[in-house]
């Protein structure tokens, strides 16, 4: 009996050891580089300022080939959001152009945007983006940042769960924008390929470095550099995919407070009832 | 059960009802006046955060249909409709989707709290038995549940999991195609998963009455794995457990909403963010947590049909687990050997878990097989021979004996108040 325990035990000891060590080997290539995020934990709130100016970059240097096509004009001007104005917002959506109709005679007509629109996409279908781009399809925006995710590993993935990070989707955009590094010697890069260390796809991705110093204005004072820029679209992204955010967060601080008040009550009410019952 | 009750109808329209009826002697004697043992510790606050789990989930979820649209073509917009546009749609739809983990973190405490104390042994096989049934059924629902959003983990775990029933020889392709509505998964599958993603809570509910039904009508089990013997055994089921439950349900209320308003997405796979699309395979297809180590199993098979067999006969086991267990003493608690064994089985079924995360090659899929053989030497060797082998410590005379050896001066039998009044 007793060997059969031992073996049973060393089982369990190979079995703890497989859970430590190999962990890291699955997507262990891709370089993230972690920043802090003013949406990050418990309290987060977008930076206004801040998807102010990465709408502004997107919009400037994103959206010839990236959709938004989930995000509507109107949420532009929503709350919890970058904030504008609702005639910024109207100035913004009239600047496009949305297929409506049919009118009276059965034709469809092009008219500028209004605030109920959503963002109209770039390209009619994924055949025409991938015919103007090389053959490769540049994903649409609207959730991006909840749609890529560097694998945490082991022991990350507890911790995670402590510390409430839910930043993998702006993280890994913002590594992928500032990732585009020499390739290592004696990897040849294909033709119209760019090697990037944090394309979550392999090491070549299709798409030219897309921030360069001072492409996009900024008039706040805030430096215009590849590194701004990439944390600005990353967080104007994650506007994009998640608009509730801050609402989320906000209702569910009320939430386990007072979770936390009527346990604390009732664990008390339990304990009177119980006082006499031994158990 | 109504047995239980001692509800003497007092108004007229009480008595009316009685006669024709005896649905509130039948509540009382189930959830008012029902003898509990006394001595139940916090792992059996489980049944009752389960029961509030369904019903949230069957709530949040009925919510929900209104705003979702069942088409291959609609239905991932109409998911990030409800996100996006529909009041507090982003709480319903995060509070159901982490409900999904929520339900199945419980049942896992439940099932093991289970094993542990012997809640399988006579006279509770039924009970038993129904509860694997709604495992079962739960199994199914989250599954289907989970295809819904038509996220491209939707569509593939869709794909890869009825792709199994064809492994089945001479039928298995034909199976296939019935369960599809055509030749691959798309919009007659989806539609047909909806249909039953909204039927088969209500089946979880049905069999779950019943599941209550049979522990209701052997006695809990407890701590102790001794029946109650006497009155001081026990305690009327309200206003005790109620109490007691509910205080545990607004604990795993808190650790629902950390999840469900902090890490919504913790849970999930980031790939079902984008829409399905059948002509481009993720790079691992991943199932939920809660399948993994069955996933674990499945891949530990060379063989596909070994796989199958294999990963349904993991839960095919616990039905004759009854009979597998040959101990005579029920709660682990009393059985020294038995305890150890238990918790490695509980340690496999994590690395289990861990493993089914892990692509299918090298170390990986040797220690899915060593632990996937551990897994049923657990249920087919370890416990038969263990009730010969193990020579178990002396079992209380009495649940009331069992508390009082913890050496307080309180008398056992003191009335307590809310009874009293």
């Amino acid at each position: 009996m007793s060997t059969m325990i031992k073996m049973v035990r060393s089982l369990a000891a190979v079995a703890a050891l497989a859970i430590a060590t190999p962990a890291m080997a699955a997507g262990a290539n891709v370089e993230i580089d972690y920043q802090s995020w003013s949406f990050a934990g418990p309290f987060g709130f977008y930076d206004r300022a801040q998807l102010q100016r990465g709408f502004k970059v997107y919009r400037e240097n994103c959206s010839a080939c990236h959709g938004l096509r989930l995000v509507a004009f109107r949420n532009l001007a929503e709350d919890g959001g970058p904030s504008f104005t609702e005639d910024q917002a109207k100035a913004v959506a009239a600047e496009y152009t949305v297929v409506d109709g049919p009118d009276d005679f059965g034709d469809m007509y092009d008219r500028p945007a209004i605030l109920a629109d959503r963002f109209p996409s770039p390209f009619p279908n994924e055949q025409a983006a991938r015919a103007a781009n090389n053959g490769a399809y540049p994903p649409d925006f609207s959730l991006l940042a909840k749609a890529r995710a560097a694998q945490r590993g082991f022991p990350w993935f507890v911790f995670d769960i402590f510390t409430q990070y839910q930043e993998n989707g702006p993280d890994y955009i913002y590594s992928l924008l500032t990732g585009y590094v020499d390739a290592p010697e004696g990897v040849a890069v294909p033709d119209g390929q760019y090697y990037n260390h944090s394309f979550l796809a392999g090491e070549f991705i299709s798409m030219a470095p897309p921030l360069f110093e001072e492409a996009v204005e900024y008039t706040d004072g805030t430096p215009m550099t590849v590194d701004q820029y990439a944390k600005d679209v990353a967080a104007f992204m994650m506007w994009a995919a998640e608009p509730h955010l801050e609402d989320r967060k906000k209702i569910g601080f009320r939430v386990m407070i007072f979770l936390i008040v009527f346990a604390g009550l009732l664990y008390f009410t339990k304990k009177k009832l119980w006082r006499n019952v031994e158990h | 059960m109504a047995g239980h009750s001692n509800y003497v109808p007092q108004s007229a329209a009480a008595k009316w009802l009685e006669s024709r009826l005896p649905v509130i002697s039948l509540m009382r004697g189930s959830f008012v006046d029902f003898p509990t043992p006394k001595n139940l510790n916090y792992w059996w606050t489980f049944g009752g955060i389960l029961f509030f789990v369904l019903i949230a989930q069957i709530l949040t979820g009925i919510v929900l249909v209104m705003h979702y649209t069942p088409s291959t073509g609609a239905a991932f917009d109409s998911v990030e409709h409800i996100m996006r546009d529909v009041n507090f749609g982003w709480m319903l739809r995060y509070l159901h989707s982490n409900g999904a983990s929520m339900f199945f973190i419980a049942v896992y405490i439940h099932i093991f709290r289970g094993l542990y104390y012997g809640s399988y042994k006579a006279p509770r096989e039924i009970s038993w038995i129904l509860g694997v049934i709604i495992f079962l059924i739960m199994m199914g629902t989250a599954f289907m549940g989970y295809v819904l959003p038509w996220g491209q983990m939707s569509f593939w775990g869709a794909t890869v999991i009825t792709n199994l029933f064809s492994a089945i020889p001479l039928v298995g392709e034909a199976i296939v195609t019935w369960l599809w509505g055509g030749f691959a998964v798309d919009n007659p599958t989806l539609n047909r998963f909806f249909s039953l993603h909204y039927l088969l809570p209500f089946m979880i509910f049905g069999v779950v009455i019943l599941h209550v039904w049979a522990f209701h009508t052997t006695g809990n089990n407890n701590p102790t794995g001794v029946q109650p013997k006497t009155k001081q055994d026990t305690l009327p089921f309200h206003p005790y457990y109620t109490m007691k439950d509910l205080f545990a349900i607004v604990v795993f209320m808190i650790f629902f909403s950390w999840f469900a308003f902090y890490l919504p997405n913790y849970l999930g796979h980031a790939d079902n963010y984008i829409e399905a699309n059948p002509l481009v395979t993720p790079a691992h297809i991943v199932p939920e947590w809660y399948f993994l180590p069955f996933y674990a199993i499945l891949r530990a098979v060379p063989d596909k049909l070994g796989g199958v067999v294999l990963m349904f006969g993991a839960i095919a086991v616990l039905f004759i687990l009854p009979w597998l267990d040959t101990s005579k003493v029920r709660s682990g608690a009393y059985r020294p050997l038995f305890k150890q064994f238990f918790w490695i089985f509980a340690a496999v079924c994590v690395a289990l878990g861990y493993l089914g995360a892990m692509p299918a090659e090298g170390i990986y899929v040797t220690l899915s097989r060593i632990f996937t053989a551990y897994y049923f030497a657990h249920f087919l060797v370890i416990l038969p021979m263990l009730g010969f082998l193990e020579k178990p410590k002396p079992l209380p005379a009495s649940i009331s004996e069992s508390v009082l050896k913890g050496g307080s001066g309180k008398p056992a039998a003191a009335a307590a108040a809310p009874e009293t009044k």
